[in-house]
């Protein structure tokens, strides 16, 4: 197997690393002596090893076994969440919990413990992992929900405790290959977390405006969803973005005229329509490389969840976005449900909401204040988003931390699976 | 029903194809020298919606290993069709430096998967029906400085696929060539080649150009426009370039 050396980036392209990458196409060629890369979707560093090596594990992704009577499936790690959406709905089943995009791999699924619009209701991604098989220095290791220990520091454990081969999921039944989607208009931030609290679908999802302001602050259109066998208008086709765009294309102006076209599209009484699971799932994968329309200084995703009876504080955080004119038109209100599968597990009871950011001056700035107003309000950000944040904070929020990084040093003495993420944060030093 | 023979299962290229000819319920047997990876790969394919797969041993350089799976094959009954995508491509300056190389390569890429098709054209031709689809390449086109030897390898390759278009055309079986350009897959990795393409990408050109009965089909399909004008610049002038 042949290593290249190469610059790569995550799927912000803020960051980058300069480093050697493998691509096995075998599972006989992969070793647990660089971490693991899929299709490095983490918008940060979480997929970067600057000055090492990576595996990349992308052309591993074939399903090993499959009953369609029970919905229990394992395949190997580099499989891709919208490989399966397309393949397994036509016998019945589709995973449980289903990522923004489908370009995510089922190992990196597992090492950010993704989550999915439904996750008030089936929590989060390493919920639904039956087994995993991992590579560990000492060799393969076949791991269930039993063993807590290792258990508990690879969901969610940014691939530190081992390459994950392959995984078992269990499925969930759908009766065809389309979702029964409802949308509606929620005017402002109330009546949108109102609404997202009141709802009863089984999946649920709330895009805001992040440029209104004032008495329309945080509105935008709740997506409520189920399974369907209904028919779907054919898919939309991809398209690819072929250069990074310039600067004014996501400009505040742009984004304030975009978005109100956008929160006009669905009637003031709202609608049903029946789209194709991989449109509602992954609606921006139909845009090939749409992290270019943010130029070549690439954009930053600020992603935090905080408990319940904090909600208010992301209306304080919406204040401040929309203040800085710095939003784009991707931005993201969900209720989450308790579950915690892993130490570094992201989710948890509560509200989450994602926004994307261009790269511009003022954004580090902004985004550091978001964080410093989430660890206030108890809450956490995501570390498959983040750039930004520091050792102190990845603490404050973290706070299993200090048992994942003795599962993690136990299981990997070298440090040989640590990556530009876990370096920048100090995840595996006491300090 | 349809059955596969694919030479060079573990392949990138042939992993894409058998993926997406799974969807339509054809049946595999799937040949090349790792049995374990064979192994994961017909699993996938019965997952994916083929009728069966199994994998069965096969070296190129051993022409002993080709007599079982003809055997098996015996006893296969529907349509068979066969997908080759061997082939070996050493660096061109390891060849420099250790001729020794030279034999393996073109039994790897022409040979060796010649040898095979000719014995396997008979009971093709007793059932009057199939489909033969040759992986050559784009270098096989025109001998250059950079991958001659494999070059002329694919080059026979593609003579010897059309002299076999010719016969078995007569009994209704089709053959098609394939010219890839460069290819995303473990053979290119590392190296800076021009308008790459991906392994699906090339799967979707073979099954299109089958459906429509292809002679030949270069893939991107931008190749077939450079090695036209690469084949035209006369050979005074070719001799002196380095592309």
């Amino acid at each position: 197997m042949r290593w290249k050396t190469n610059t790569y980036s995550g799927w912000g392209r803020a960051l980058t690393a300069s480093g050697q990458l493998a691509r096995p196409e075998r599972q006989s060629q992969v070793t647990p002596t660089a971490p693991a890369i899929g299709n490095r979707r983490s918008y940060g560093d979480a997929a970067l090893n600057s000055g090492g090596r990576a595996m990349d594990m992308t052309r591993l992704d074939r399903i090993l076994e499959f009953d369609t009577r029970t919905g229990d499936i394992h395949v190997e790690a580099g499989c891709t969440i919208g490989d399966l959406a397309r393949v397994l709905p036509t016998r019945g089943w589709l995973p449980r919990v289903m990522p923004g995009t489908g370009f995510a791999t089922v190992g990196g699924c597992i090492a950010m413990d993704v989550h999915g619009k439904n996750h008030h209701h089936a929590g989060s991604f390493g919920g639904h992992v039956r087994e995993i098989t991992l590579l560990t220095p000492d060799g393969p290791r076949v791991i269930a929900p039993d063993d807590t220990s290792i258990w508990r520091a690879t969901i969610g454990g940014l691939g530190q405790t081992g390459v994950i081969a392959s995984a078992r999921l269990s499925l969930m039944a759908v009766p065809g290959r389309t979702m029964k989607v409802h949308e509606r208009r929620a005017e402002n931030f109330d009546e949108h977390i109102a609404m997202l609290d009141a709802s009863q679908a089984t999946f649920c999802v709330g895009w805001v405006d992040a440029a209104a302001t004032g008495a329309s602050l945080g509105r935008g259109i709740v997506e409520e969803a189920e399974t369907s066998g209904a028919e779907a208008k054919h898919r939309t086709k991809t398209r690819t973005i072929p250069f990074d765009a310039p600067g004014f294309a996501l400009s505040a102006p742009m984004v304030r005229m975009f978005n109100t076209l956008y929160y006009r599209r669905v009637p003031a009484d709202g609608q049903f329509v029946i789209r194709p699971i991989e449109d509602f799932f992954f609606p921006l994968d139909r845009v090939h490389d749409w992290n270019r329309l943010y130029g070549k200084t690439g954009f930053h995703q600020f992603q935090c969840v905080v408990p319940t009876n904090e909600r208010y504080a992301l209306r304080g955080m919406l204040g401040a976005i929309a203040e800085a004119g710095a939003a784009s038109p991707l931005a993201v209100l969900k209720r989450m449900g308790p579950a915690e599968s892993g130490h570094l597990s992201f989710a948890k009871e509560g509200f989450t909401l994602a926004v994307d950011f261009p790269n511009r001056g003022a954004t580090p700035e902004l985004i550091a204040h978001l964080i410093a107003q989430t660890i206030e309000a108890n809450g956490r950000v995501y570390l498959a988003k983040d750039s930004l944040s520091t050792a102190a904070q990845a603490r404050a929020m973290y706070t299993h931390l200090p048992e994942w990084a003795a599962t993690v040093n136990d299981i990997d003495p070298e440090r040989r699976l640590e990556t530009d993420l876990t370096r920048r944060l100090a995840l595996r030093t006491a300090i | 029903m349809k059955t596969w023979v694919i030479l060079g299962a573990t392949s990138a290229i042939a992993r894409a194809f058998i993926r997406q000819e799974a969807d339509t319920g054809a049946g595999f047997l799937l040949c090349g020298r790792d049995q374990n990876d064979m192994l994961v790969t017909a699993a996938d394919a019965r997952h994916r919606g083929a009728a069966a797969a199994e994998v069965c041993a096969i070296d190129m350089r051993d022409a002993d290993s080709f007599a079982p799976v003809l055997a098996r094959l015996q006893t296969i009954s529907g349509t068979i069709c066969c997908a080759v995508f061997v082939g070996s491509m050493p660096e061109q300056s390891e060849i420099d430096a250790d001729p020794g190389l030279i034999p393996g390569v073109v039994i790897d890429s022409f040979t060796g998967p010649a040898q095979f098709l000719t014995a396997l054209a008979p009971l093709m031709e007793e059932r009057e029906a199939g489909e033969i689809v040759g992986v050559s390449s784009v270098a096989g086109d025109r001998g250059r400085l950079g991958n001659y030897v494999y070059g002329a390898a694919k080059a026979g390759f593609s003579t010897y696929l059309s002299g076999l278009r010719n016969r078995l055309g007569r009994k209704g079986i089709h053959v098609m060539t394939v010219k890839p350009g460069p290819v995303d897959t473990a053979m290119t990795w590392g190296s800076q080649l021009p308008f790459m393409a991906t392994p699906d990408a090339v799967a979707k050109d073979i099954i299109a150009g089958l459906k429509s009965q292809r002679n030949t089909v270069y893939t991107k399909r931008l190749w077939l426009l450079v090695m036209t004008i690469i084949r035209l610049i006369p050979e005074p002038i070719f001799k002196k370039l380095s592309i």
